[in-house]
C-alpha cells in the first residue's frame, strides 16, 4: 500500500493514453452491467421465498386449455394444501387493440396468495364489494395517469360481453403495490373479478371454467408431494392437470422465450477478448516506455518481485478503475432504460452479485493483461536497460 | 480558438456520421471513386498517396498495436451482424410463411389466430365469398383451421421438462394452400383419425415426434404418421385433422380462422369487400403475407434495438481503442511527419494519410468480423416464443449481404472517428519541437 502513489503516478504518466484506455474499459463493463441485469432478471423470475409456497395447476393438454371450476374444491381437500385461488386470462387492451395490458379475472382470495403484493385493507374491501371493480398495478396507474375511483374502458381481444361488444368498463378501486423486486410483474397488471367475468361474458365463451389454479402449500418442502397428489385427482379424466412449483413453471417459460445465458455469454466473450488485447497493448506500451525508469527503481534496491507486483498492481488498478466507472454508469442508466421501454423491460439495478462478478472479472482481466509486461519488468537486466539495449 | 475548432470538428463529425448512416451503397461507391481519382490525379492527392504508402509499409513493425484496431472493430462488427442476423432471420421466417394471394380471415378485432373464434355458420359464408379460387372439381380452396397449443416433452431435457408447441387442425384445402410444404417422411394424416404430421423444426425440438411413434396429448394418445418441411414458420407446428383436434379440445364446430386461396392477388379487394358487405359476418381479412409480417414486427424491432444498443456501446470502446493506437502511431512517427512538413508537404496529405491508414485497418477488421459472423451464425437455429402463436417458433439466423454491408459501414465509421483526431494532431505537430525530440 505504501507504493500506491508510485503506482498511481506510473498509471497517469501518459494521461491521454490512460484515459482513452479507461473509456474503453468502462464501455466494456457498462455493457457487462446492463447485460448481466438482463440475465439476472431472467434468472430471478419466479424465485422468491413466497414463490416456494405456491404451486400452479394448469391443464396438462396445454396452457390455453381451461379447467372446470369444481376442481378447486377437490384440490383444497388435498393434505398439505393451505388455500386455492384461480385465475383466467382476459387479454385486455387499453384504447388501441395493440396496447396490451395484462388483465386477469381472479377469485376473491387471489391476492391472499401473494403476500409480497400489498393492497391496502380499505381498497381490498371495496374490491370485494364492487362487481366491476379492478385492482391495478402501481406502475400501470402512473403510466396512464389513472386514479382510484376512475372508470376505464378495456377491450378484450378474446371475450365479448352478452351484448356482443368486446368493450368492457371497469372501476378502479385499488392499487397493487409489489413489495419485492421479484413481484415486479404485479405493478404492470390488472385484476378483475372472475365471478363478474363469468357472468358477463357471452354464453359459450367461458362456461364457468378457470384458466389455472394457484395453490398455497403449508410446507414448501412438501410441494412436490402435494403437486403429485393434485395431478392424481384428475388422472385419466378429460381434464388432466399438470402442477408445478411457481419457480419451475416460470423457469420453463423463460427457457422457451430465449436462451439468454448463451446470448449474454457470447457477447461478453467477444467483448472481453477485445478488451484483453486492448488493455494488454496499453500495458505493453507503458512498460516498454519506462524500461529505463524501471531499471532505476531496481538500481535503487527494489527487488525483482516488488517490480513485478507494482506492474501487476498498475494493470489491475487500470482495469478496476475503468470497470467500476462502467458498472456504476450501468447502474445509473438501467432505471432510464426500464422506464423508456414502457414496462416491457423491468430490469433490476446492478445487484451485489453483479458487482461481485464484475470485480472478480476486473481482477482476473487485470492480472492476465499485466502478466507479460510484469514478467518482462521483473526479468529486466539493469545494465542492459540503462544502456538502452 | 483551439477549443472552438475542436468543437466544430466534433459537431461536423456527428453530422457526418448521421449522413453516413443514411447514404445508400452507390453513393459510397461514387465517393470512393471520386476519392481514388483525387489520389491518382491531383498533386495533393499524389502526395497523400505516397505518405500513406510509407505509413502502410511500416504497419508490420506496429503489428501488435495495429491488431488492437483490427480485433476491436472485428468484435463490434461480428457481434452487431450476429444480433441483427437474429432479427432478420426471425422476421424472414414469418414473412415467408405468408403470400399475397392467400388470405387469413379472423373474427373482427382479433390480434392473432389463437385469440380468434369463428362459428361454423360464418365459416360456411366465408368459403362461398367472391374472389376465392376453385379447384378442378369446382370446390373453393379453403381451410377452416383451429390453432391450439400442446405440451410436449422437450428433447434433451429432464423427464418433467415440457415445452409448448403450436398444434394446428387443418381442413382439406390446407395442402393446396401451402404448396411449399412437402412431406419428407411418412405420409399425411387421414381425416377423422387421431394422427399427426409434424414440422421438421418441431421434430428437432420435441422428443418422440418420429413417424410411427405414439404421443400423449393430455389423456389421449395420438400417432405421428409423417414429417413435413416448409422452410417457414409452419416448420415449428404440428398438424392434425381440424375436426378431431376441435373435438379433443372441446371446441365443437367452431374454428379459429379460415385460410383461403384467391384467384390472384388482385382479387383481394373484391374478397374483402364481399365479406365487409355481408351483415352475417364480423371479420377481419388480411393477406397471409401481411398477417405474418405484422406478427413479426414487435419482436424483430426488439431484436434490432438490442443489436444496435450493444453495437453502439462496443463501438464506443473500439473508437477509443483505435484513438489510442493511432495517437501512439502518430507519436512514433512524429519525426518522420515533421520531416515531411519541413520539406514542404502541407497538412492535407498528412491528415489524409493517417485517416486512410486507420480506415484500412478498420476495413480489415470489419471484413474479419463480418466473415466470422457469417461463418459461425449463418444458418444457426434458435427458437423463441413468438407473439401471436402458442408455441415455440424455430428460426435460423440469416446473415444477408445487406447486413454485412451495414457492418462494414459501422467499421468504416469507427475507423473514421478513431483516425480523425490523431490525424489532426499529426498535421498540427509543431515542426521544430518534433524534429528536436529524441
Amino acid at each position: 500500500m505504501k507504493y500506491f502513489h508510485l503506482i498511481w503516478a506510473a498509471l497517469f504518466r501518459r494521461k491521454t493514453r490512460t484515459i482513452l484506455t479507461l473509456v474503453s474499459i468502462a464501455a466494456a463493463f457498462l455493457l457487462f452491467g446492463m447485460l448481466d441485469a438482463v440475465r439476472t432478471s431472467f434468472d430471478q423470475a419466479g424465485k422468491s421465498a413466497n414463490g416456494a409456497h405456491r404451486l400452479q395447476t394448469g391443464s396438462k393438454l396445454s396452457f390455453i386449455q381451461p379447467l372446470p371450476q369444481g376442481l378447486g374444491e377437490k384440490i383444497a381437500t388435498v393434505p398439505g394444501v393451505k388455500s386455492v385461488a384461480y385465475s383466467n386470462w382476459f387479454g385486455g387492451a387499453y384504447q388501441d387493440p395493440h396496447n396490451q395490458v395484462f388483465t386477469f379475472a381472479v377469485s376473491d382470495n387471489y391476492t391472499d396468495q401473494y403476500p409480497e403484493v400489498a393492497v391496502n385493507d380499505d381498497e381490498r374491501k371495496t374490491f370485494l364489494q364492487t362487481r366491476t371493480g379492478i385492482l391495478v398495478g402501481d406502475k400501470l396507474m402512473e403510466k396512464y395517469h389513472w386514479k382510484v375511483g376512475d372508470q376505464i374502458p378495456l377491450q378484450s381481444n378474446i371475450f365479448p360481453q352478452q351484448n356482443g361488444s368486446k368493450n368492457w368498463t371497469f372501476n378502479i378501486v385499488g392499487v397493487l403495490h409489489p413489495k419485492e423486486a421479484s413481484a415486479g410483474f404485479y405493478s404492470q397488471i390488472i385484476l378483475m373479478h372472475w365471478k363478474y367475468f363469468d357472468d358477463a361474458v357471452q354464453k359459450g365463451y367461458n362456461n364457468g371454467q378457470v384458466g389455472w389454479y394457484v395453490v398455497s402449500v403449508a410446507d414448501a418442502n412438501q410441494a412436490d408431494r402435494v403437486a403429485k397428489a393434485i395431478d392424481a385427482l384428475s388422472a385419466n379424466s378429460d381434464h388432466e392437470t399438470r402442477t408445478q412449483t411457481e419457480a419451475a413453471a416460470t423457469a420453463s417459460w423463460m427457457k422457451q422465450l430465449a436462451d439468454i445465458g448463451l446470448i449474454v455469454g457470447s457477447i461478453m466473450g467477444a467483448v472481453f477478448f477485445t478488451l484483453l488485447l486492448l488493455t494488454g497493448n496499453t500495458m505493453m506500451q507503458a512498460v516498454r516506455e519506462r524500461t529505463s525508469e524501471l531499471a532505476v527503481l531496481k538500481t535503487l534496491g527494489f527487488s525483482d518481485h516488488s517490480v513485478l507486483a507494482m506492474v501487476l498492481a498498475e494493470s489491475v488498478l487500470l482495469v478496476l478503475l475503468g470497470g467500476v466507472i462502467g458498472i456504476a454508469l450501468a447502474a445509473l442508466l438501467i432505471p432510464g432504460v426500464s422506464a423508456s421501454s414502457g414496462g416491457m423491460l423491468n430490469l433490476p439495478t446492478v445487484g451485489a452479485n453483479s458487482w461481485l462478478l464484475g470485480v472478480v472479472l476486473m481482477l482476473a482481466i487485470g492480472m492476465v493483461v499485466g502478466a507479460i509486461p510484469a514478467w518482462r519488468a521483473m526479468r529486466l537486466n539493469i545494465v542492459d536497460a540503462l544502456a538502452g539495449r | 480558438m483551439r477549443f472552438l475548432f475542436n468543437l466544430g470538428v466534433l459537431l461536423a463529425l456527428i453530422v457526418a456520421i448521421v449522413v453516413w448512416a443514411l447514404v445508400p451503397w452507390y453513393v459510397v461507391v461514387a465517393l470512393a471513386v471520386l476519392f481514388g481519382g483525387w489520389l491518382m490525379l491531383s498533386r495533393r492527392g499524389k502526395q497523400a498517396a505516397s505518405v500513406t504508402g510509407v505509413g502502410v509499409s511500416t504497419l508490420k513493425q506496429r503489428l501488435g498495436s495495429s491488431s488492437v484496431v483490427i480485433v476491436g472493430i472485428a468484435g463490434v462488427v461480428g457481434v452487431l451482424v450476429a444480433l441483427l442476423a437474429m432479427g432478420e432471420g426471425y422476421s424472414e421466417t414469418l414473412r415467408k410463411t405468408g403470400s399475397d394471394d392467400t388470405v387469413m380471415v379472423l373474427r373482427g378485432g382479433s390480434a392473432s389466430e389463437v385469440s380468434s373464434v369463428l362459428s361454423r355458420d360464418s365459416i360456411l359464408v366465408v368459403q362461398q365469398a367472391a374472389g376465392i379460387a376453385h379447384d378442378g372439381q369446382g370446390k373453393p380452396i379453403t381451410s377452416g383451421e383451429i390453432v391450439v397449443a400442446a405440451n410436449l416433452p422437450v428433447k434433451g431435457g429432464a423427464a418433467d421438462d415440457e415445452g409448448s408447441v403450436q398444434l394446428r387442425g387443418v381442413g382439406e384445402g390446407a395442402w393446396a394452400l401451402r404448396p411449399n410444404l412437402k412431406i419428407i417422411a411418412g405420409r399425411k394424416f387421414q381425416p377423422g383419425m387421431r394422427e399427426l404430421v409434424v414440422g421438421q423444426g418441431a421434430q428437432r425440438q420435441f422428443a418422440g415426434l418420429e413417424p410411427g411413434r405414439d404421443v400423449k396429448l393430455g389423456a389421449q394418445t395420438w400417432k405421428v404418421v409423417g414429417v413435413f418441411a416448409s422452410g417457414d414458420a409452419m416448420d415449428s407446428e404440428v398438424w392434425g385433422d381440424a375436426d378431431v383436434i376441435a373435438d379433443a379440445y372441446r371446441r365443437g364446430s367452431s374454428r379459429t380462422s379460415v385460410v383461403a386461396k384467391l384467384t390472384d392477388a388482385k382479387a383481394f379487394d373484391t374478397f374483402k369487400a364481399a365479406l365487409a358487405g355481408d351483415p352475417r359476418l364480423q371479420v377481419d381479412v388480411e393477406t397471409t403475407l401481411n398477417y405474418f409480417s405484422k406478427q413479426s414486427e414487435g419482436m424483430s424491432k426488439v431484436m434490432r434495438v438490442m443489436g444496435i444498443t450493444v453495437g453502439t456501446i462496443m463501438a464506443i470502446g473500439a473508437i477509443f481503442g483505435a484513438l489510442n493506437t493511432m495517437f501512439a502511431a502518430v507519436a512514433a512517427r512524429a519525426r518522420e511527419i515533421a520531416t515531411l512538413r519541413a520539406i514542404g508537404f502541407r497538412g492535407v496529405p498528412v491528415v489524409v494519410a493517417v485517416m486512410l491508414e486507420t480506415m484500412l485497418l478498420a476495413l480489415i477488421g470489419g471484413l474479419i468480423g463480418g466473415v466470422l459472423a457469417w461463418l459461425i451464425f449463418n444458418g444457426w437455429t434458435a427458437s423463441t416464443l413468438a407473439t401471436g402463436t402458442t408455441g415455440q417458433l424455430a428460426f435460423t439466423f440469416k446473415v444477408t449481404p445487406g447486413l454485412l454491408w451495414e457492418g462494414l459501414k459501422w467499421a468504416l465509421a469507427i475507423g473514421f472517428v478513431g483516425g480523425l483526431f490523431p490525424a489532426l494532431r499529426a498535421a498540427r505537430l509543431p515542426v521544430t519541437t518534433a524534429l528536436r525530440e529524441l
